[in-house]
């Protein structure tokens, strides 16, 4: 009857991660879950989610304790069907947790992928590369003032059967902070540069927010280098964008101000953890990144409006694309979705903000994956 | 994100520093070592190998030993620093003030103030301060109060490796005169460094926790107790915001005050000697600016108003420990309820 | 290297403005127009013009507390000056510093200083900043006799040795620090101490503006062409007290009399350059009264200026707040 035991463990999220902390149990001992059900809110040092079990079944055994940090892997609980006796359930989490004590014990914490650079167009491009398979690899590219971390819940996933990379924009993460203009195109051209240094031909690119306009913008200027566009609450499709975020994320220099500007980008402000505040921070004080993202703001996003058009050349695209977009998103609002053409599948996701890769991570990765079998 | 010690993140500073900047100089008693010396050049890096590598790279002209002679080698980093270059000096212990204290308090710090505006002194003194080397009362001491009380200067009091290279860095791009302390027995202490060059502001504090029932504002290492101590006493139920001020001079009044004002309770640790000192400075601003908002008079916890003694019994003794620092915020949590 | 005509004519102008205002000041202060410390260079000229006459903007100077004489010998406004001196807010230190701190690091003067032995540790500095800038200059300090016994002051011979600064160290003894007579107070010989931390040191007369001009000559020299620093012992004499309101009773009755007749710097120039056919009575006589004038409107505008503001007590403590 063993086999029907079924281990819950501490999920990875994000490939640096090492250990996370079980916040909050949302399930009671005895209660039947389904899988993708939220059973429970772990924090990590990068981000505070919540987790919802990989499996269907009667939850029998809590393991971990709410306030507890486990290593990657650890057991966190136990289903089983109603019928297995507790001396069975003790039994599996024994044999468990000295199996799972040896592994650590026995040093096998792999390595993580770490980010490298390189050289593109006379820039210094930080970028973390994860996974191998056939056929283009997925690029990844974040929006303003954020880093390839952004991709921290999609990058995993998908690298179990794809290349995937994702990649600091100039002025952000590891990249160069120098900026000429801070323009679209400049932006753009970066990221070709970056892909023909790194000798890819044609990419999947997901881009978010400012990202999602470079990738629509690097898919039109250089027609073949896209193979199909995943754009999450891209900008570029409406002249509305909240100024008072951009205004707050340069302005605001302690935690206490920069956290609320940083939670108008999810929907559930616990998503915004402490240590997300002060990476930010951190991330400003670098010499040469207020400079850069100033020039960035006034050059796309002067004087609180967008000054980017890419909605109306839609219709110049040759390679499917489809959009994803927070139904509650405070940056750019959800309507700037509308009206697309109709070749063009727009997804809505209720109760998410601005951040739908990782509020929606699992729903949008499987639609990402819907992609790349498409093209 | 690399790790780096306390020391590291202060050299790669420097390092940093003087590669963007050929008018950064560093001087000091074996800041490099060796200089005249048969053996080995660079030999010591400075006593406890803070700035070792530098002469290699950038040469004896830009990295300069001095004789035993602080009156004059921190004079010539102040006159130095008016005429065109800027210089960081080490004095090496910053129990050594009394032979260069004029040099800071009464040229450096005043210069601009006394000639109307028309000099500027961006000058960095670095130095060590603190007990717990066993290396007794003349190379223990804190003394950043006293370079606090001078106007014309600033301070800063790093309280980890990522504070150290910023506010180092800060201090040397800054205009004025800036003595940078340095806690002897925090050089081996990790923390996440960036590799890129990064300022902080000075006159900003850093809060590293929220809580709602008592603040704690702690200098330099005692920063870390505080972080320790906030992290025993919230298994008891008491939670503390953890206040960094960073740098004395200037000091951040108003993060200072908005955080007691939200608690109501407050708790200064500071290493140094309690007579005159930045507890009583903190202490004082708390008192006059939010007194009624205060729900419990403020508690200083500080080491005795006794030279820094010599056995290590003693000595363990006289630095606030992290016990020290959880028992006063219990009495001051404790004030006024039943 | 020769003096022209000119160079003459400009030494002379400023020893005279200095004498000028230093009486004058001298004046007011017995009036009870000018606040504070003050402490007079009459008599002593000859020691920062022919110093001076040797500098440019590459260099810098370094004073005692008894600084007037070098600021002027060093270009610094004289109005400007006055102002200073009497507290005024258009004074060469916005009226912050006064006589005790007058400074103008424009032109290379890094001030008066009201600690004793406060220079010579600056002036290394300004010297290491000239030599690793690479801009030729020099850093001249200029101490008194109670100023060489500061330990500063010796411990600045050593550091501009071993680092080989271009530094010149200008002993003015006047045989008085403070009230207590050199002869007592320096143990050795200024010179003897040059040789003891390995510099050159020079004997001179202080009295003499030629003989200053020819020692600081070779002292800037030495320093221009790397050779390192020099010492000068310049003995002169100060026509009053150590500050004003000094009654000198130390002093013997008739010394200072006796010097103004003898030996007084302004006189002897006069002399040398008449017996040597290079320059006429009248031309002398021109720049005194001219000098006379302008020290003279000088205090008019000092009397008339305004004082500074309470927008002004906290300003400048910092380049950045």
């Amino acid at each position: 009857m063993s086999g029907e035991i079924q281990p819950i463990v501490m999920p990875k999220w994000g490939l640096a991660m090492q250990e996370g902390m079980l916040a909050e149990w949302l399930v009671e001992e005895g209660a039947t879950i389904d899988k993708g059900q939220e059973i429970a809110e772990i924090e990590t040092s990068k981000i505070a989610n919540v987790f919802e079990s990989p499996a269907a079944g009667v939850l029998r055994r809590r393991v971990a304790e709410e306030g507890q940090t486990l290593p990657v892997g650890a057991l966190l609980a136990v289903l089983a069907p109603a019928t297995v006796e507790e001396e069975a359930i003790d039994r599996f989490v024994a044999a468990f947790q000295e199996r799972f004590a040896e592994a650590l014990a026995a040093g096998a914490a792999q390595a993580a992928p770490e980010p490298r650079t390189v050289e593109a167009g006379g820039r210094r491009i930080r970028y973390l590369e994860v996974g191998e398979g056939a056929g283009p690899p997925v690029v990844f590219i974040h929006g303003f003032g954020g880093d390839l971390s952004s991709w921290t819940l999609n990058q995993e996933a998908l690298s179990e059967t794809r290349r995937t990379i994702a990649l600091d924009l100039p002025g952000h993460g590891g990249s160069d902070k120098s900026v000429a203009t801070g323009s679209l195109a400049e932006l753009a051209e970066a990221v070709a540069d970056f892909l023909e240094a790194m000798e890819i031909p044609r990419a999947h690119l997901v881009g978010h927010s400012l990202g999602g306009a470079v990738a629509l913008e690097l898919a039109l200027e250089r027609p073949g280098k896209a193979a199909g566009l995943t754009l999450v609450a891209p900008a570029g499709f409406g002249e509305e964008i909240a100024s008072a975020y951009l205004e707050g994320f340069l302005q605001e220099k302690r935690v206490k101000k920069l956290r609320p500007v940083l939670e108008m980008l999810v929907h559930d402000p616990a998503t915004i953890s402490r240590e997300m505040v002060e990476e930010v921070l951190r991330y400003k004080r670098l010499d040469g990144v207020v400079e850069a993202l100033s020039r960035i703001r006034e050059s796309c996003f002067a004087e609180g409006r967008q000054r980017i058009e890419l909605r109306s050349r839609l219709g110049e695209l040759a390679v499917p694309v489809q959009i994803l977009w927070g139904r509650e998103d405070r940056i750019l609002p959800v309507r700037q979705a509308e009206g697309l053409p109709e070749d063009v599948p727009v997804t809505v996701f209720e109760a998410c903000g601005h951040l739908a890769h990782m509020e929606k991570a699992a729903e949008c990765n499987t639609r990402i994956a819907a992609m790349l079998e498409r093209a | 994100m690399p790790k780096k010690s306390f020391r590291q993140a202060i050299n790669e500073a420097l390092r940093q520093e003087m590669e963007r900047d050929p008018t950064v100089i560093v001087m000091g008693e074996d800041v490099a070592g060796g200089m005249g010396a048969p053996g080995e050049d660079d030999a010591w890096g400075g006593p406890l190998g803070v700035t070792k590598g530098l002469m290699p790279l950038f040469g004896r002209e830009r990295v300069l030993d001095t004789p035993i002679s602080e009156s004059a080698f921190v004079g010539a980093a102040v006159g130095a620093a008016t005429t065109g270059l800027r210089p960081v000096a080490e004095l090496m212990f910053v129990d050594f003030m009394g032979v260069c204290f004029d040099q800071i308090f009464n040229q450096a710090a005043k210069f601009r103030y006394m000639f109307g505006g028309k000099a500027t002194t961006p000058l960095v003194i670095r130095t060590m301060y603190g007990a717990g080397f066993r290396a007794a009362s003349q190379h223990s001491q804190c003394l950043y109060n006293l370079f606090t009380h001078i106007p014309g200067l600033k301070v800063a009091v790093p309280s980890n490796a990522y504070e150290a290279k910023g506010l180092l860095t800060q201090a040397i791009r800054d205009d004025d005169p800036v003595i940078f302390f340095e806690h002897k027995a925090m050089y081996d202490d990790e923390a996440e460094v960036p590799d890129e060059p990064y300022a902080i502001a000075f006159g900003e504090a850093n809060v590293t926790r929220e809580g709602e029932d008592v603040t704690i504002i702690a200098l330099g290492r005692m920063v870390n107790f505080a972080n320790a101590a906030a992290d025993r006493l919230a298994a008891e139920g008491i939670s503390c915001t953890v206040v960094d001020p960073r740098t004395t001079s200037p000091l951040d009044r108003d993060t200072i005050l908005e955080t007691v004002e939200e608690t109501g309770r407050a708790v200064v640790v500071d290493e140094a000697h309690p007579r005159c000192s930045m507890a009583t400075d903190i202490a004082a601003l708390i008192g006059q600016e939010i007194f009624d908002s205060l729900e419990a008079p403020v508690r200083m916890v500080t080491a005795p108003h006794a030279p820094v003694p010599f056995s290590p019994a003693l000595e363990d003794m006289y630095i606030p420990g992290v016990d020290r620092i959880v028992e006063a915020v219990r009495q001051v949590h404790g004030h006024g309820r039943r | 290297m020769q003096l022209s005509r000119e160079d003459l004519l400009e030494a002379y102008r400023r020893m005279r403005l200095i004498r000028e205002f230093e009486d004058a000041v001298h004046e007011e202060f017995a009036a009870g127009n000018i606040p504070g410390f003050v402490h007079l260079y009459a008599g002593e000229e000859a020691s920062a013009v022919g110093m001076c006459m040797h500098l440019d903007d590459r260099d810098r100077i370094a004073s005692t507390h008894r600084g007037h004489g070098h600021c002027i010998a060093k270009g610094c406004d004289t109005r400007a000056m006055m102002l200073e001196i009497f507290g005024k807010r258009e004074g060469l230190c916005a009226g912050k510093g006064g006589s005790m701190h007058i400074a103008d690091l424009e032109k290379g003067m890094m001030g008066a200083n009201g600690i004793v032995g406060g220079g010579p540790p600056l002036i290394c500095g300004a010297a290491l900043a000239a030599k690793t800038l690479g801009t030729g200059g020099v850093a001249v300090a200029f101490v008194g006799d109670g100023g060489s016994n500061q330990g500063t002051t010796l411990e600045s011979y050593n550091l501009a040795k071993v680092w080989n600064l271009p530094a010149i160290f200008v002993i003015e003894d006047n045989g008085y620090a403070e009230s207590t007579a050199s002869s007592w107070s320096v143990g050795g010989s200024q010179t003897g101490r040059a040789a003891g931390f390995g510099m050159p040191g020079t004997e001179v007369d202080g009295f003499d503006f030629f003989a200053v001009w020819e020692a600081a000559r070779e002292a800037v020299e030495r320093a221009r062409a790397g050779q390192g620093p020099s010492l000068l012992h310049v003995r002169l004499s100060r026509y009053y007290g150590h500050f004003e309101g000094d009654a000198c009773t130390y002093r013997a009755a008739d010394e200072v009399e006796r010097i103004k007749a003898e030996k007084d710097p302004l006189l002897l120039f006069r002399r040398r350059v008449g017996e040597a056919g290079l320059l006429e009575p009248e031309d002398l006589d021109a720049i005194d009264r001219q000098a006379r004038e302008q020290i003279a409107a000088c205090v008019r505008d000092a009397k008339g200026a305004a004082y500074p503001g309470e927008a002004d007590l906290t300003t400048d403590v910092y380049a950045s707040y």
